[in-house]
């Protein structure tokens, strides 16, 4: 599963396609792509006169210059400044002589350009670390041989190579020519993590200075010399379809330049946004439907029936469950719901594409670059190779940029249109057009003994369009010798999709405030019962077990000292809960104060085992910003469908958390334990609401089960 | 159509525009200043926050007609090196994530700050709350906002 960083030597062929040495390039022809003023993570300074190509991953210039490559699409997870951190560190250099460029999708270079599954960092780490560490071996051998001695004893530090004994040293800048002749070394030796100077630090994002002076940096800001902007009329509900349609008065909007007739749906390109908009608005469209629109509530009575029905094939069966819940003493049974989410990502879709006979070109926001020029070449017939991809920084993606359906929408715009075309989305259609988070109802019962021992636990979900609502493998499976998980699937014409954490975003809630309660029926502190039942998983594993429980209870434990559990004076109230995701150990520990007979939500104290920390700042950022957007989700996220639309089509009727409605106190502690990085973007979100709502029951005695909480209760003062 | 007249960032600008159409699309589309950002067009989000006469308002919800003449200042012309106050406080914590709603913050807290350099967390955050950031960087944004604060008053 996961692995202790090594400082042995590593062979370079394992992933050697990932920085494979295309052959030794100098010359300005290397420039071409590069754009100074938004990626400088320094004042800009005068160009080198010749760049020296290392590998995909980086090239150096005669002035000892850095440029970075980041492969990974950059969405606010923080990736642009942890991935070529990762690769400073190994090639040790000073952080102020890199540049940072976003790479295109380019398949022969790297693998896995995808920012999706908190997998960044996890699947990139070696590679990019060898691509340093491999760039600094040609530099000390280059060094080595003008010295004419041997590579052994020669070392590095901040950009220079020194042989200690004779006193000689060079800059990277200088031997950048005569190592980047060398072949690449079949082994490497890296770092002892206890040696990283720039891993673990606080760094500013590579980016910054261009998102302060409005620098054009996202898919929107796109513009092309003759581009249109189109905006598209799609089905206003889900399950419609365009019966009829009378363009005539948009085509006469000053500004609008075609109208274009595709699938359901009519585009209306225009010289700038706003004409497109009001050619858009003079369209006169009739739409139908064969079957009847769907209703939230609908969806509603359909899951709840599921839930009386068993699975006919379950998804984990530990033991003989059936049994224990017959022979128990006490059954502890609740059901938990959770509504439609649309993502809300505060940059709408949009993206640019130009489509011409023999190839194509897209530019915008996207999590999935290699989905987006499949299905492009699918739809143009245009080799995949011709299809170019250039991923811009993006206003948040959180899964819904996942989906390549606004790409090759864009791309269909541009084939038809003749015309390089930027499709942009209105919040509106953004928030009513899909793709959500499927809504879900679980129900969670528990068997105990007269003791309060834990005999046997169930699980039964049902969601829209979810697939497997259920993670059969959660905790406390592997804890307990008799176990059942079933999950089923409502079909609807609404469409769902990924979206950030997705199914664990509301399960850990269901699963962690479910636990709260069957603690309490066994009288037992809750973080007790939980480090028990692991202590059970370490010492007699059931069937599968993805957790390590060690690391599991060392996570619960740091949440523990850290936040003083179990020692606040009275009149606070403290709810816990702990989860596993994306190979991260999450523990959390929220604080309630009751003062006038009003809860408030005053703290939260995070625990987080993510293996080794890349960037202190980005990764205390994921934390709090996923507790933060976890929270806001929980208490007044919520999209309701009326025949077949989305109720909710933006802010003003949808319920973001803001500023004064976050606590006080957020805070993010981190495992300090050296293991190999693992998921940081999605971890901390999942387990939040749940330490909330039981901070809360502790609190108030009322517990909550449906999101948005705000339905139930009054809202978290801040 | 009209003939307008602006005055974005200390430029005199001459524009033909619907009189109807928002200064933001005015200013992205036409003059090509792309940092003000679209979040949602009716004034909830605040990504598209701009100074009015030195005072912080949505472009989205303002046309073309009812600003021609004024001094509008965007994110581009907070400051010339980009070293505004607010500017260097948001760097030094580090403050966006993906950074999108980051300029219209900006720009509230540097106009809050302008017309009352003693505002309270309070005062702040009542204008503040006109933002949304999904990312979920309101801890630093309130932080950044103090750290402003002090950089203007020690300057």
């Amino acid at each position: 599963m996961s692995q202790k960083n090594s400082d042995t030597t590593t062979p370079t062929t394992y992933n050697r396609r990932d920085f494979i040495k295309i052959g030794t390039l100098a010359g300005s022809g290397l420039m071409l792509g590069l754009n100074w003023l938004t990626t400088s993570c320094s004042p800009i300074k005068a160009a080198p006169a010749d760049w020296h190509y290392f590998n995909a991953y980086l090239h150096i210039g005669t002035d000892g210059s850095v440029i970075i490559w980041s492969p990974n699409p950059e969405i606010g997870q923080g990736i642009k400044t942890a991935m070529p951190l990762i690769v400073a560190e190994e090639l040790d250099v000073d952080w102020s002589s890199v540049k940072v460029e976003q790479a295109g999708l380019d398949a022969d270079r790297y693998s896995r350009q995808v920012a999706g599954g908190s997998g960044s960092i996890r699947h990139g780490w070696e590679t990019l670390r060898k691509a340093g560490a491999t760039a600094r071996m040609m530099l000390v051998a280059a060094a080595a041989a003008q010295w004419k001695v041997a590579a052994e004893e020669c070392s590095t530090e901040a950009g220079l190579v020194r042989h200690q004994a004779s006193g000689q040293e060079a800059s990277y800048g200088s031997l950048a020519a005569a190592a980047g002749q060398l072949d690449m070394p079949e082994e490497v030796k890296l770092k002892d993590p206890a040696q990283f100077k720039l891993i673990g630090q606080f760094v500013r994002g590579v980016d910054n200075k261009a998102i302060f002076t409005g620098k054009p940096l996202f898919g929107i800001d796109t513009y092309r010399e003759g581009m249109l902007y189109a905006v598209v009329a799609r089905p206003p509900a889900f399950g419609q379809k365009l019966f009829a349609v009378d363009d005539s008065a948009a085509k006469l909007v000053a500004g609008v330049r075609q109208v274009i007739h595709f699938d359901d749906k009519v585009a209306v390109l225009a010289d700038h946004t706003w004409a497109a908009l009001q050619g858009r608005k003079a369209l006169k469209i009739e739409w139908a439907s064969d079957a009847p629109l769907e209703n939230s509530s609908e969806h509603t009575a359909k899951m709840l029936q599921r839930l009386q029905q068993p699975e006919a094939e379950p998804r984990r069966r530990d033991g003989q469950p059936e049994q224990q819940f017959r022979q128990a003493a006490r059954i502890v049974e609740a059901n938990f719901s959770c509504p439609l989410l649309p993502h809300n990502t505060m940059e709408p879709m949009n993206f640019f594409a130009h489509v011409q006979a023999d190839q194509v070109e897209l530019l915008g926001p996207t999590q999935t670059p290699a989905r987006a020029r499949k299905e492009v070449a699918e739809l143009t017939g245009v080799a995949p190779e011709k299809v170019s991809v250039q991923m811009t920084r993006m206003g948040g993606g959180f899964g819904r940029r996942l989906e390549a359906d606004y790409v090759v929408e864009a791309a269909k715009i541009s084939q038809q249109a003749k015309a390089a075309v930027q499709v942009v989305w209105t919040r509106e259609d953004d928030m009513g057009g899909g793709i959500y988070r499927p809504a879900c109802y679980y129900r969670y019962r528990a068997a105990l003994d007269a003791e309060g021992t834990l005999l046997a636990f169930h699980l039964r979900g049902a969601g829209v369009n979810v697939g497997n609502p259920v993670r059969e493998n959660n905790f406390p499976a592997g804890a307990l010798p008799h176990l059942l998980m079933e999950g089923h699937d409502v079909p609807s014409s609404v469409t769902t999709g990924p979206w950030r954490a997705p199914v664990h975003n509301f399960l850990a809630f269901a699963e962690q405030a479910f636990l709260d309660e069957v603690a309490l029926a066994a009288g037992k502190d809750p973080v007790d019962f939980r480090l028990q039942l692991l202590r059970q998983a370490e010492q007699q594993p059931v069937g599968t077990v993805e957790y390590s429980p060690k690391r599991f209870r060392d996570t619960i434990e740091l949440a523990v000292a850290k936040s003083g559990w179990g020692q606040k004076p009275a009149g606070v109230f403290q709810g816990f809960s702990a989860y596993y995701s994306f190979q991260t150990y999450v523990a959390i520990v929220a604080e309630v104060s009751v003062v006038n007979k009003q809860a408030k939500l005053e703290a939260i104290y995070c625990a987080v085992d993510c293996g080794q920390v890349i960037n202190q700042s980005g990764a205390m950022q994921q934390i709090v910003g996923g507790i933060v957007d976890g929270l806001g989700h929980a208490m007044y996220g919520e999209l309701t469908i009326e025949n077949g639309q989305a109720k909710q089509q933006n802010f003003d009727s949808y319920r973001m958390i803001r500023i004064d409605e976050v606590p006080p106190k957020v805070e993010a502690f981190f495992v300090d334990n050296q293991e190999a990085p693992t998921g940081l973007g999605e971890p901390a979100l999942p387990p939040t609401a749940a330490a909330v709502a039981n901070a809360m029951f502790a609190a108030t005695g009322q517990r909550w089960y449906h999101q948005p909480f705000i339905k139930a209760m009054d809202p978290v003062a801040g | 159509m009209a003939t307008y007249q602006i005055r974005v960032n200390g430029l005199q600008r001459e524009l033909d525009a619907s009189p109807d159409m928002p200064l933001l699309w005015v200013l992205r589309d036409l003059l090509q200043l792309r940092g003000t950002k679209y979040g949602c067009g009716i004034g909830q989000c605040g990504a598209c926050t701009v100074h009015i006469e030195g005072k912080a308002a949505r472009s989205c919800s303002l046309p073309i007609a009812a600003v021609a003449d004024l001094h509008i200042t965007t994110i581009e012309g907070l400051s010339e090196e980009g070293d505004h106050p607010v500017q260097l406080a948001w760097d030094e914590l580090d403050v966006p994530q993906c950074g999108y709603c980051q300029a219209g913050h900006i720009m509230t807290v540097a106009a809050v700050l302008d017309e009352n350099p003693a505002a309270t967390q309070a005062d702040m955050e009542a204008r503040l709350r006109g933002h949304i950031c999904r990312c979920g960087t309101y801890h630093r944004i309130r932080q950044a906002a103090q750290l402003a604060a002090d950089k203007m008053r020690n300057s």
